[in-house]
């Protein structure tokens, strides 16, 4: 287990991660708490250090808060928020060394192993990173030790000890009614607890204590698990001297798209929108944003799409610096060649074309809805994102062409055998009908207001096959459809 | 002379074809084969149903663009037709095409091997189209009592480039899913 070198692991607690998140971007001068809904109240989630020298606690009620403490300032917590602070901050602590870890909620751990000579040697090194952390407003405590636990146990409860053996039981991630428990017994250090005899306590508190114990003290280890950074979707290029023709840009494009093809491919992931920035020499930017119909990552197929955004660009004096970043990706998994046909693919490849002109949501189709209203019978959705779905039916003719309804001036609840519609006198011929569709009262649509309707078909001498229909709650007739 | 049905009807391939009248939406969806795009301005308020579309074309296999003028609409109907991987594209026309517009488009479905369908107000052909068509319902006299069928219309050729004009009367069998030429009744 010991091969040399000493192990050394630093633990960062930021015992006021929440409220100091806040504080940085609006300074308050005076006490002042996050408060938190649970179980239906508002409980007090973080505080500042002038609300806890008042003796404010965490956890209380914000209404007793308040009344301890009448210039409380509050703000209500966003717990999404503090964890996305916690990963700004870890990713700041690579700067030491690239063993970053979570540790709980508010807190890192560093394997400082052999990175601590960069910084001159361990004391420095902490000495930096209280320094940082005070000049960027975020409370930090510090342990340093050759067991993560051990770094735990200095960063909570280290206030100026520099034993384990001296630090209380507490130090030990213990839960509360273990902790409890052994201060009843009279073990009150981590040195009592070593010294007394194993096999009573691991069968009075079970494994979990003596494993704790152990970890602290070396003898089983903690590794410290890093976490990996998002891969990174983007490739940029400067160049030394400012270009202006289309194929110079395509040409750079190209040699941008290969490399962040090659990254998603390694990632199974394919572009679903690219956006290419280009920075032209008096600084301006211009964006080409290309939104693919399907997730790609050949860059053969995605070049010749950039043709049209990268010919509307205004060059000006020259551009001298792109980047190409894919800024929504989606997982595409690698398949066998030669067993699909193209033909989805070059499918794919039109809808994007098109849609670099017209929008990618003006490129529809059908799809069929649960509805017995002849207009709300199917939805219409953006070719790009839905499936076809070819679960039609119908139960009687429906007119090839729906128009707003259309008044007719008739009277009666039988149709009238000569109307005029369109500016057209027309004649019954056949009429066929009536059929009944009742408005679907759990939809609020304006143009059911009068009732159930019936319908009728009606085909004219004249030619013309209609779709009339009566409302009888509210007499009129409408022409609503034409039939094939 | 009597030219017949069958040398114009399932539309030559590889062209730009023209109909109007009041069934010419009808026309579009019987000449239509397999997968296809059909471009109508978004600003149009009327509708197409895809049930009533269900008898002739199947709906799935249905893309709808929605450009905001012709312009865009003649653009998107290039890019198509040059594209080949929808092999019938409808275009919607709401102003007269003029010889370059209609030209490209000529071209654009040769290069891709495509057919184009143009549905045009009366009076707005242009003369780069293949053929043009008037579709307008008929009235069924004496209707079959076995099947609610109602689709008798009358298809007349007012344009041919490759061929002689003509006139039938036509309806659509829901079995076999083709239009059938029936004699005109007797008055």
């Amino acid at each position: 287990m010991f091969d040399g070198i000493r192990k050394r692991v630093v633990c960062m607690w930021f015992p006021r991660l929440s409220s100091d998140r806040v504080l940085r971007a609006h300074p308050i001068d005076g006490p002042f708490a996050l408060t938190l809904k649970t179980n239906n109240t508002e409980r007090v989630y973080c505080l500042n250090e002038a609300a806890e020298r008042l003796g404010l606690s965490r956890g209380m009620s914000f209404a007793d808060a308040r009344a301890f403490c009448p210039d409380l300032v509050s703000r209500p917590a966003r717990p999404d928020l503090d964890a996305r602070f916690l990963a700004t901050l870890r990713r700041w602590a690579t700067r030491y060394c690239p063993w970053v870890g979570y540790e709980g909620e508010d807190g890192l751990v560093l394997d400082v192993t052999g990175s601590t000579h960069l910084w001159g040697g361990e004391v420095d090194m902490l000495a930096d990173m209280r320094d940082r952390a005070a000049r960027a407003g975020v409370a930090l405590h510090l342990g340093c030790a050759e067991t993560r636990g051990a770094a735990w146990a200095f960063a909570h409860f280290g206030n100026g000890q520099t034993r384990l053996d001296d630090l209380p039981v507490a130090a030990l991630r213990l839960d509360d009614q273990t902790i409890t428990s052994l201060q009843r017994l009279g073990l009150r250090t981590i040195g009592d607890l070593n010294a007394a005899a194993r096999a009573p306590l691991a069968r009075r508190f079970g494994p979990e204590l003596m494993i704790r114990l152990d970890q602290a003290v070396g003898a089983i280890p903690e590794p410290v698990t890093p976490e990996s950074d998002p891969p990174h979707y983007a490739t940029r290029m400067s160049l030394p001297e400012p270009i202006g023709l289309t194929e110079d840009v395509m040409g750079i494009t190209m040699r941008l798209l290969a490399p962040l093809c090659d990254k998603l491919k390694a990632q199974e992931a394919g572009a679903r929108r690219l956006c290419l920035t280009l920075r032209r020499v008096d600084q301006g930017e211009q964006q080409v944003e290309l939104r693919l119909a399907a997730p790609m990552r050949d860059p053969h197929r995605i070049l010749p799409l950039f043709e049209r955004g990268v010919g509307e660009v205004d060059a000006g004096f020259g551009i001298d610096q792109l980047r190409l970043e894919a800024t929504q990706v989606e997982p595409l998994p690698v398949q066998q060649i030669g067993s699909r046909q193209s033909s989805p693919d070059q499918l794919n490849d039109l809808i994007t074309r098109i849609g670099t002109r017209i929008g990618l949501e003006n490129i529809q189709r059908f799809l069929p809805a649960d509805s017995h209203i002849p207009d709300h019978a199917f939805t219409i959705a953006p070719a790009a994102f839905s499936q076809p779905d070819s679960g039609w039916s119908t139960l009687r003719p429906r007119p090839l062409r729906l128009f707003p309804p259309e008044p007719i001036a008739t009277t009666g609840s039988q149709p009238p055998t000569r109307f005029r519609w369109r500016r057209m006198t027309l004649t019954s011929g056949r009429i066929i009908g009536p059929e009944r569709i009742a408005p679907e009262w759990w939809m609020a649509d304006d143009g059911w207001r009068s009732g159930v309707r019936d319908y009728w078909r009606v085909e004219t001498r004249e030619g013309r096959r209609l779709w009339l229909f009566h409302t009888p709650q509210n007499p009129g007739w409408f022409v609503q459809g034409e039939f094939a | 002379m009597r030219v017949d049905f069958h040398s114009c009807f399932p539309l030559r391939r590889s062209r730009v074809h023209e109909v109007f009248g009041p069934s010419a939406m009808t026309f579009a969806a019987m000449a239509a084969q397999g997968d296809l795009l059909w471009i109508r301005e978004s600003w149009l308020s009327d509708t197409m149903t895809p049930q009533g579309l269900l008898p002739f074309c199947d709906p799935s296999r249905l893309l709808l663009a929605r450009p905001k003028e012709q312009i865009d609409s003649l653009a998107v109907a290039e890019e198509a037709l040059k594209d080949g991987a929808l092999p019938f594209v409808v275009i919607e026309i709401t102003r007269p095409l003029n010889l370059r517009e209609g030209r490209r488009l000529q071209l654009a479905a040769k290069a891709g091997g495509t057919t184009g369908l143009c549905i045009i107000p009366e009076g707005m052909g242009s003369n780069a189209a293949e053929t043009r068509w008037l579709a307008a319902p008929m009235f069924n006299q004496t209707p079959d009592p076995l099947q609610e069928d109602s689709t008798l219309m009358r298809w007349e050729i007012k344009k041919n480039k490759s061929g002689t004009l003509g006139v039938w009367n036509v309806r659509w069998n829901q079995k076999t899913r083709r239009v059938h030429v029936v004699p005109p009744a007797v008055e």
